[in-house]
């Protein structure tokens, strides 16, 4: 095979075109997406296990403030009774038990309590996944909140949220999402969330972000054994009961794993009998798939450049195949005649 | 290709007219025919349940893993398998590889079907689909979601497919002008057509990304978008080979004069695989979990098998000689087939952990829907060829009508 004039020419066109793809490549500005910051004025609840005495009340207390049905799991017809997160259930007061039992929130021979629910992430995954803005974080306060009617039901958000959260209704032909949307209802009324309001004990509290984070530095400095008073509902509440302060493990979930959450953890086992995801980055999943689809498709310069370098290819291989006729994507039979 | 005696201007009117499209004709009733249509009936029936009583009541999907096959196999392999389109358009117009072009209307067709029934299974799935169009709607659209782009590119991609396609649909319907106009703005849709599927083909990769610890450090890495950008290249130069095949043997036409182009495409599939294997292994080792190749039970196997299965069509194509038998090309496009349907299934599904308890193995129900669709696409394809001009016609059949 001879290099023609024309053979050059097009080799010249489509090395061109790649270079310049490279060029843009390499000179992108690095637009990685740190974790998003805790808003400033962000709210939250602190769950403190030890103080959790498991009388299931906030979970009561969250089905009637969001109308949610009742659950039979057990074919009793008793009571509700939820074992996981579900389609019926935003939050669940769960046990972690081990040998006897008989001692509270030690990890040997002892159990502890965990409450599931949304953990309101600073940089919230299921906020990133959402294709249609139906799941979306409050820029005031930080509230993750979803919208029926935008979504589409694709459970995306399902599958990404580190901590299993987002629950679908598969027993529905018109699901939705079932969450935790921290009262929002509550909160625009001046109240605060329902499981907070009833809980017995100020295990569920709930306060600002530096509120609540002032009170787990307090919590965390007491000497077990000695008297401390705990609030109830809201850290300023005033309504205090005593006891004596617990051994807390060291690590207070939420603070900073998976770029942290406005829901956090205080607990006197660790956090994996508690059946939550431990070692976690610091860094946000959603600050590392934002990054990724950034660097590829920001301002869509890229793929822009790329379709610029594609179309002027298949242009000039239109009019390499037909120099004297229309260009048909099928029928030039010829086509392969210059590579004889 | 033209290394005989013929002066070229006479060989390439005997080409023009050998390899000339045409449809192949024939009934469409056949035992085979009525067994796609009854497996679609099937499937209409477990449709009317889902959409009547929810995803629950055909699906074993759960909170746990909340996409089943209907978003693994029906959309994400689906339009791996239905990339035959994009690979051949990628050589033949965009390298300027002429000579590979009478291939190109069956892996087109092929990738018609392909990427339609994966846009409608995607409405199947969805649980409030009738709110699909919000992902078109600027006033919706969250551009930072990695579903938004891959459901976006897809959406246009179909459309792009329906215009590369139409000047089949012109010639049949006689509109001479409309196909000369809509050709002269072809290059555009081609361009297109090549920069869309490597779009959504590497973003079927990047949904792994945020779901972070959840996937298994064998399947989880930044990478994902171009393992799966070049695993689905290769599917797509696979299928072509088999269309080849399965058309020569179910239309009973020739296959001797596509077979230097098919060992060439074997020969294009080997080096992308070489460089797969490479990155692939190569990112274990930079991160350093390559050790869990072998140490985290079924995980591993499925791992160690999928390697086996890209491997293979690697060793078998780097011998020339391979490369010119059908059944070498053959067993190597199978194997790498296998390769990467594995890898989609195994990144989707089997390195999907979200905590214990959760379990998901497809339903019979499910699987006969997934199966239906399918029967769906064979069915169109078989329809399309015998009524449009899509295989290239050396059958004697086709030569004697
Ligand atoms: S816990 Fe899950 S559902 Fe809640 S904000 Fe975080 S990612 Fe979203
Ligand atoms: S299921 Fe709904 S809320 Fe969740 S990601 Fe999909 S569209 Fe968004
Ligand atoms: S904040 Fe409201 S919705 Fe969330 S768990 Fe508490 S009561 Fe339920």
């Amino acid at each position: 095979m001879s290099i023609t004039r024309r053979n050059f020419l097009r080799n010249a066109a489509g090395g061109t075109a790649a270079a310049a793809a490279c060029a843009t490549l390499a000179s992108m500005p690095a637009e990685a997406r740190e974790s998003n910051k805790v808003p400033d004025k962000a709210i939250g609840l602190l769950y403190d296990s030890t103080l959790c005495i498991g009388c299931k009340a906030c979970m009561s207390g969250c089905k009637e403030a969001n109308e949610l049905p009742l659950e039979d799991t057990i074919g009793e017809k008793l009571w509700d009774t939820p074992l996981e997160l579900s389609g019926k259930t935003y939050t669940v007061i769960k046990v972690y038990q081990h040998g006897t039992m008989e001692n509270k929130d030690k990890a040997e021979n002892g159990f502890a309590h965990i409450k599931r629910q949304c953990l309101h992430c600073v940089d919230p995954s299921c906020v990133s996944a959402c294709p249609v803005s139906a799941m979306l974080k409050r820029p005031e306060d930080g509230v993750v909140t979803y919208n029926k009617d935008a979504c589409i039901g694709c459970r995306y958000c399902v599958a990404a949220c580190p901590f299993g959260v987002p629950q679908f209704q598969y027993d529905t032909p018109t699901p939705q999402i079932a969450k935790c949307q921290l009262c929002k209802h509550r909160l625009a009324e001046g109240k605060i969330p329902a499981c907070a309001q009833q809980c017995p004990t100020g295990a569920t509290l709930f306060g600002t972000y530096p509120a609540l984070s002032a009170e787990i530095e307090r919590r965390k400095a007491l000497k077990p054994g000695e008297a401390a008073l705990y609030p109830r509902r809201t850290v300023d509440s005033g309504d205090n009961h005593e006891k004596p302060a617990p051994e807390y493990v060291e690590h207070v979930y939420g603070q900073k794993d998976a770029g942290g959450t406005q829901v956090r953890y205080l607990a006197g086992v660790p956090f994996d009998k508690l059946a939550l995801p431990v070692g976690l980055p610091d860094r946000s999943y959603a600050a590392d798939s934002e990054t990724l689809q950034h660097t590829l498709y920001g301002g869509l310069i890229l793929p822009g450049v790329a379709l610029a370098g594609l179309v002027a290819a298949a242009w000039k291989g239109s009019k390499d195949h037909h120099d004297d006729d229309d260009f048909d994507m099928f029928d030039h039979p010829e086509g392969g005649k210059t590579h004889g | 290709m033209v290394n005989h005696p013929i002066p070229s201007e006479v060989a390439s009117r005997l080409r023009k007219n050998k390899a000339k499209a045409s449809a192949i004709g024939g009934s469409l009733i056949s035992p085979f025919t009525m067994v796609l249509g009854l497996l679609i009936v099937i499937a209409m029936y477990f449709l009317a349940q889902r959409f009547i009583y929810g995803l629950g009541a055909v699906t074993n999907i759960n909170n746990g893993y909340p996409w089943g096959i209907w978003v693994v196999w029906d959309v994400v392999i689906a339009t791996g398998f239905a990339c035959g389109g994009y690979a051949m358009a990628l050589v033949t117009y965009i390298l300027n590889r002429g000579e590979y072009h009478h291939l190109v209307r069956p892996a087109l067709t092929a990738s018609l079907f392909g990427y339609s029934l994966g846009g409608l299974s995607v409405l199947i799935d969805l649980g409030r689909y009738w709110n699909f169009w919000h992902i078109l709607s600027p006033s919706y659209a969250q551009t930072g979601s990695v579903m938004f782009e891959v459901a976006a590119c897809i959406s246009c991609y179909i459309l792009v497919l329906w215009i590369e396609f139409s000047p089949a649909f012109l010639e049949h319907l006689g509109m001479k002008s409309a196909k000369k106009a809509l050709n002269k703005f072809m290059f555009v849709f081609i361009g297109l057509g090549v920069l869309l599927p490597t779009m959504h083909q590497s973003s079927l990769g990047s949904l792994l990304v945020v779901f972070g610890y959840q996937i298994h450090p064998l399947w989880q890495t930044p990478l994902l978008p171009l393992l799966f950008l070049l695993t689905a290249v290769c599917m797509g130069f696979a299928i072509v080979i088999l269309e080849a095949t399965l058309a020569a043997v179910g239309f009973k036409r020739d296959i001797a004069e596509d077979l230097p182009m098919l060992s060439k495409i074997g020969k294009i599939i080997m080096g992308i695989l070489a460089a797969y294997v490479v990155i692939r292994l190569g990112d274990l080792m930079v991160r350093g979990g390559i050790g869990k190749a072998f140490t985290s039970g079924i995980k591993s196997v499925m791992f160690l098998i999928e390697m086996a299965a890209f491997i293979y069509p690697i060793v078998v194509l780097s011998k020339p000689s391979n490369r010119r038998l059908l059944s070498k090309l053959l067993a190597a496009s199978m194997s790498m087939l296998t390769g990467a349907v594995l890898y989609r299934i195994d990144a989707f599904l089997v390195a999907y952990d979200t905590g214990p308890g959760w379990h998901y193995f497809p339903s019979a129900p499910e699987m006969l829907v997934t199966i239906g669709v399918i029967a769906i696409e064979v069915l169109a394809y078989i329809i399309f060829v015998r009524k449009f001009p899509i295989l290239p016609g050396h059958s004697t059949t086709a030569a004697a009508e």
